[in-house]
């Protein structure tokens, strides 16, 4: 990493990697996707049996392939790419598998420090944290985290943020 | 929590803070407002009813029911103002406490619609900072209160000086407002932007749309006025070109006048002043007062201004016309939020950023920008000329498929030169500049925006990068901040350009972050 292409972005990535089961979840969620989007085809043709019209079984499996394709394939590369790291003075997190971003917070303008746990999240035992700034387009999302480590990212954030004074605009 | 600790947050302030009402004529006005909203209802229901015993009773009760509601809303409101902040108590079934920190509240709003200027009330609402703009809870509105009181609150909550926060209502407050600077005025020439900008055309369309309903919610239909009917025959009759010729034309001299009228009523008596701040406090409150029919007055305090804004929709920049609007926090983000003119000359607009910001038009809105890489040309061909090339695609095939339509794809191709136009103008409008205290930015053709956010103002970066983008080494930068949208962007930017940029906008924040050669 000593030279830097030009048409690269001249940013270091942040230090730490969201938690290996993030990939889990990552797999889970097109598992779900996929469920949602092809279990009803696959009812209409198993009820309509030789009835069902040629072309359903075709629209299943185009639906079900770039689903599973991504299900495969991608949460892989979404775990190399998601990165996050706090500082004494800023937030900073990579994220994004088409679109790529890369996000700066100051830690003086943090507002509010939020841990999330969906459902899946919490079988996989995962959480993300979201830190949010004055602004409406501010909110700093780490997904797939480590639950304790959130937790405890968390803590860390919410006491560096009160110590800060003023209202943060 | 403790008794104890109940009792010192409630007593001094209890004692020092009575709570107000709002003022009385709003028993008569509010029933008024919302009887002149169920006017319509109450006329079809009487008409209809032909004199019908038990509609006119309907009518009489409901009525009787809005008479109510508004004086029980009279009584269950209630508003005080202490030192650290202002509370709004109101509703009867469900009630509802909104609680404001003054030292969070950006501007104030004064409005005061036709009924409540025939009574001599205005409207007050309070905007704070709060994360999102659609957030309800940062905002806080006074329905309506006496005009005299809705300046004075005006001053009161935006003035923070250490004299104001100990005694609210003192009469110094009140008997010395200090002299206001003028900074703009209505020029009626301006009037020659009015049908340039696009929210006006979208004024006319909702003219239209409610005249259109109260026609239908009246039961008329429209072909039963005879002359309405007459001129649709006449029409139906002459050759397709003539109808579409007369049909365009009358749209377009009713979106002129309509245009016309709407400025008018937006932009009558538009002034805008800059209010020094009472004794001792630093820094003053820029105020917009305008409208015909309904008077508005924005205030915005100027120590929470971050910066300024020239929008250009592509009709006004091509009138060499533009307008200027304030980015502050708590500004409402609708096509109105933050205006601080009518749309004006050019020069005016520059202008009035400049003596806003109290900064030289040259290291703000003016200032000379760098061009962005020619990779970024090519980008916003290419943006421009996918969409087209679809679009022509399908009126070739749509064409050929449907003989009636076949002109379609010959004449599709006429999207071709606008595209590379707006493509071509997309590029050419790119640029930014790093000023001493502003971040300035520009974009966009059909509406063309020039942003000067100041420096201390950015609260947060965001790179943004598409595959396409990393392939022609470019990315998206976005200033994150509290005011206006939020965030503003500096589009296809050379990469490294981009972190120097924001690396020397906000010193320190990148550095450990940096990827050095």
């Amino acid at each position: 990493m000593s030279t830097v292409a030009p048409t690269q972005l001249p940013l270091r990535p942040p230090a730490h990697q969201v938690s290996p089961r993030a990939v889990r979840w990552w797999q889970l969620r097109a598992a779900l996707a996929l469920l949602f989007v092809v279990t009803p085809q696959v009812v209409v043709l198993l009820v309509m049996g030789g009835d069902a019209p040629g072309w359903l079984a075709v629209t299943a499996g185009v639906t079900a392939a770039p689903i599973a394709a991504y299900g495969i394939l991608v949460p892989p590369i979404l775990y190399r790419i998601h990165r996050w790291e706090i500082t004494d003075d800023a937030v900073y997190t990579m994220s994004g598998w088409l679109v790529r971003e890369w996000r700066i917070a100051p830690i003086s303008r943090v507002q509010t420090v939020d841990t999330a746990h969906g459902p899946l999240q919490q079988l996989l035992k995962l959480a993300s944290v979201t830190v949010t700034t004055a602004s409406a387009k501010g909110p700093v999302t780490i997904n797939g985290l480590d639950a304790k480590d959130a937790a405890e990212l968390a803590r860390t954030l919410t006491v560096t943020t009160q110590a800060t004074p003023g209202d943060a605009t | 929590m403790s008794p104890e600790v109940d009792a010192e947050v409630e007593a001094p302030t209890a004692v020092e803070t009575p709570w107000r009402r709002l003022d009385v004529r709003m028993l008569v006005v509010g029933p008024l407002g919302s009887l002149g909203r169920l006017l319509p209802v109450i006329v079809i229901l009487l008409i209809t009813g032909q004199g019908d015993v038990t509609r006119l009773w309907v009518a009489l009760a409901v009525a009787l029911l809005v008479v109510l509601a508004g004086v029980v809303r009279w009584r269950t409101t209630r508003y005080r103002i202490t030192a650290e902040r202002v509370e709004l108590h109101s509703g009867w079934l469900k009630r509802q406490r909104r609680s404001v920190p003054r030292d969070r509240i950006r501007t104030v709003d004064l409005t005061a619609k036709l009924l409540h200027r025939a009574f001599g009330l205005s409207t007050v609402q309070v905007s704070s900072a709060s994360k999102a703009v659609a957030d309800a809870s940062g905002q806080l509105s006074l329905d309506a209160v006496s005009k005299a009181e809705a300046d004075l609150l005006r001053r009161e909550l935006l003035d923070r000086s250490p004299a104001s926060d100990a005694a609210p209502t003192s009469p110094a407050v009140a008997a010395g407002p200090s002299p206001a600077q003028e900074l703009a005025r209505l020029d009626w020439s301006w009037l020659r932007y009015a049908p340039l900008t696009f929210s006006s055309l979208a004024g006319i369309g909702a003219i239209g749309a409610t005249a259109f309903n109260l026609v239908d919610d009246l039961g008329v239909d429209p072909r039963d006025i005879g002359a309405v009917d007459a001129a649709a025959e006449r029409l139906g009759s002459a050759p397709v070109w003539l109808a579409v010729l007369v049909v365009v034309t009358v749209v377009l001299a009713l979106a002129v006048v309509g245009a016309l009228l709407l400025f008018a009523e937006r932009w009558y008596d538009y002034l805008l002043t800059r209010e020094p701040a009472g004794w001792g406090a630093g820094s003053g409150t820029l105020r917009v007062k305008r409208g015909l029919l309904t008077r508005r007055s924005l205030s915005v305090s100027e120590d929470r201004l971050r910066g300024a804004e020239i929008i250009e929709p592509l009709l006004l920049r091509a009138g060499r016309g533009a307008q200027c609007r304030a980015l502050s926090s708590g500004l409402p983000g609708d096509a109105q939020g933050g205006a601080l003119q009518p749309p004006a000359p050019r020069a005016e607009a520059h202008r009035v950023a400049s003596v806003a910001l109290r900064e030289h038009p040259s290291q703000i809105t003016e200032a000379t920008l760098r061009r962005h890489p020619r990779a970024a040309l090519t980008r916003r061909m290419t943006r421009a000329l996918m969409p087209t090339a679809v679009l022509v695609a399908v009126a070739f095939v749509l064409g050929s498929v449907l003989p009636p339509v076949a002109w379609l794809g010959p004449w599709s191709l006429l999207l071709v030169p606008v595209a590379v136009f707006l493509g071509f103008d997309r590029y050419r409008n790119l640029g930014h500049e790093l000023t001493a205290r502003y971040l300035v930015s520009r974009q966009g053709s059909a509406v063309r925006q020039t942003v000067a956010l100041q420096r201390t103002g950015v609260i947060g970066w965001t790179f943004r990068q598409s595959i396409f983008q990393r392939r022609s080494g470019l990315v998206a930068l976005e200033a994150v901040t509290a005011a206006g949208q939020g965030g503003y962007t500096v589009l296809d930017v050379a990469a490294q350009d981009a972190v120097a940029l924001a690396d020397a906008a906000t010193p320190h924040l990148l550095t450990p972050f940096l990827l050095r050669a």
